[in-house]
């Protein structure tokens, strides 16, 4: 078995989500994740002592695009799905500093 | 401040010069209206992909190999994941494990004279946010031109060398200056294409723990992290005396009132949740790329002092001014190039020309006296056939207008006074003028010699050389 993860640590990871989850599916989510975290553990039991560590899933590494512009789309075309716009700015809620 | 120790640490963004954004092709520009630069990638618009940009990845391989940086051979981007609309994916794309470049240093010229070496602990590639604007109400509005645009951090080693405001200050000149001569950033702090943020902190001398420190934004000249931290520094050895707690926060500055003031606590470490950016292939460098970067850079700051010391035989103040700006010193060059002499072209170009340009605002690259103009006007006075005063004049001239030094001259119709003859009718008139001087010299008070080579300059406008005057005046005196 793994560290159990506990009911705090889901309400924290889904705080810095920004998820809002009722106590029912604080729960369902803490088993969720603790079964995931099993599956890891099956893992664990591997030698993995000469293998480099994967980033990445893809054989490949260093693929670049040149260093050129081309055209971006009109404005209009930018903030079409913006749920506010004035004067081509996109407008937010103001974030109030802590 | 005595009892306390002062300890600064430096972490500097530099927007990078290259043409388009770091993983999407929209122009890397300035100004113009906003969000005229934005496309699906740098919106965060859903099923888009970045793609990186192999120019900024070499200049920010080049700025670490400058700064004396171990290279990683392996890098991988990392998304840094946190909730502001300054980016609208939710993350932004950065490094984290493996950097660019570590472990690497820069020397300044501290007052006495000497160097100081400040290690840097990391250099890595990043991309730029969005610009919001509070608009007043509860709204803030958001121009994404400028997000996506690549970003370099340079980040100072831990614990810091840095220890006074002015050290701080060497520090982002010498980065600056480091950072233009690479071409890789235009280094312009007034309009926050370099960022310098330091973290400031005190503690008793001789303390083994280090005080809770704080962080300075809105720095937008080196004058202003000079100011901005000896403000800080003193602000929190005041808190100390007082018994007061100091919290770690972000703190502003204010440049006019000269004074920070609280932005936010920190007191949370934010917990950004770093993970390997899946959208993006690892990048390798291998031996003959680093090889190839290094043999690209050019002449840089430390190196071109040393060679002018040597080469122009400059005073090491003087070569440490010129080298400051690569214009500035390509500037010095071209023009001792043309002939003059180089230690009066570093006099001009550190003083008289320096003065000019500082008073009107702009820089070495607004000059219309082009470099061999003025290694001909410097000729000019050095053969004898103008006054330093009447060059300095004419130098006033052609920095208003471009124009030759002789052009002016003969347009002036200066020439330098040495027909002994003309000479003497002058000195005549202001001997007679002047009994009771000449009577001061008879009596010994040869210092007195010096006004009356001053009366005979100012009745020949300059146009004397003061070196005949002062001959023909003390033939004349007999002393």
């Amino acid at each position: 078995m793994a560290t159990q993860l506990t009911t705090q640590d889901v309400a924290k990871v889904a705080a810095l989500a920004r998820l809002e989850l009722s106590a029912d599916e604080q729960e369902r989510m803490k088993y969720q994740l603790n079964d995931i975290l099993d599956q890891f553990l099956s893992l664990q039991e591997l030698d993995t002592q000469d293998v480099e560590p994967t980033s990445h899933s893809l054989p490949m590494r260093n693929v670049f695009r040149e260093d050129a512009a081309r055209p971006s789309l009109p404005r209009e075309a930018a903030t079409r799905n913006a749920p506010e716009k004035r004067d081509g700015n996109f407008i937010v809620p103001q974030i109030v500093d802590a | 401040m005595s009892k306390y120790e002062s300890v600064v640490g430096m972490e500097c963004h530099a927007e990078l010069l290259t043409e388009s954004k770091m993983f999407c092709g929209c122009a890397n520009d300035f100004g113009g209206a906003s969000n005229t630069r934005t496309c699906p990638v740098c919106l965060g618009l859903p099923g888009s992909l970045p793609v990186p940009n192999r120019t900024a990845v070499e200049l920010v391989v080049k700025a670490s190999l400058a700064l004396n940086c171990e290279i990683s051979r392996d890098c991988l981007f990392a998304r840094k994941n946190y909730f502001y609309p300054d980016l609208p994916k939710g993350y932004q794309i950065s490094q984290y494990e493996n950097p660019i470049g570590q472990n690497g240093w820069l020397d300044i010229t501290i007052d006495d004279g000497s160097t100081k070496r400040i290690h840097i602990r990391r250099v890595h590639l990043e991309e730029d946010t969005g610009k919001l604007v509070h608009a007043g109400g509860n709204e803030s509005e958001i121009d994404y031109n400028r997000s996506g645009v690549p970003l370099m951090e340079i980040v100072t080693e831990f614990p810091p060398d840095i220890t006074s405001p002015a050290e701080a200050k060497a520090y982002i000149e010498k980065l600056r200056a480091i950072l233009v001569y690479l071409g890789v950033s235009d280094g312009k702090m007034e309009e926050g294409h370099l960022r310098a943020e330091p973290n400031v902190s005190v503690r008793l001398e001789g303390a083994d723990v280090y005080g809770t420190k704080t962080e300075l934004k809105n720095l937008n000249s080196f004058r202003a992290v000079e100011r901005g931290i000896a403000y800080e520094l003193d602000r929190q050895a005041d808190m100390l005396d007082h018994g007061i707690v100091v919290r770690q926060e972000t703190m502003g500055w204010n440049d006019a009132s000269g004074k920070t003031y609280h932005m936010r606590f920190k007191e949370e470490e934010q917990e950004y949740r770093y993970f390997p950016e899946p959208d993006l292939i690892p990048l390798h460098f291998d031996d003959a790329d680093i090889e190839r970067w290094r043999s690209e850079l050019p002449e840089l700051p430390d190196a071109k002092r040393e060679r002018f010391i040597a080469e122009y035989d400059l005073r090491p103040y003087d070569a440490e001014v010129l080298t400051g700006s690569r214009a500035v010193a390509d500037y010095f060059e071209a023009a001792s190039k043309s002939g003059a002499d180089a230690k009066a072209v570093a006099n001009y170009v550190t003083g008289d020309l320096m003065r000019l340009v500082n008073a009107s605002g702009g820089d070495i690259t607004d000059v219309k006296i082009a470099p061999d103009q003025l290694g001909a006007l410097l000729k000019l006075r050095d053969s004898g056939k103008i006054t330093n005063t009447i060059a300095k004049s004419v130098l006033e001239e052609m920095f208003a207008t471009g124009k030759d030094a002789q052009q002016i001259i003969d347009a002036r119709g200066i020439s330098v006074v040495s027909d002994e003859g003309a000479l003497t009718t002058e000195i005549d008139k202001v001997l007679s003028a002047n009994t009771d001087v000449v009577a001061k010299i008879k009596a010994g008070n040869d210092k007195s010699i010096g006004f009356l080579v001053g009366q005979v300059m100012k009745a020949t406008k300059g146009q004397a050389r003061p070196d005949l005057v002062n001959k023909l005046l003390k033939e004349r005196i007999g002393s």
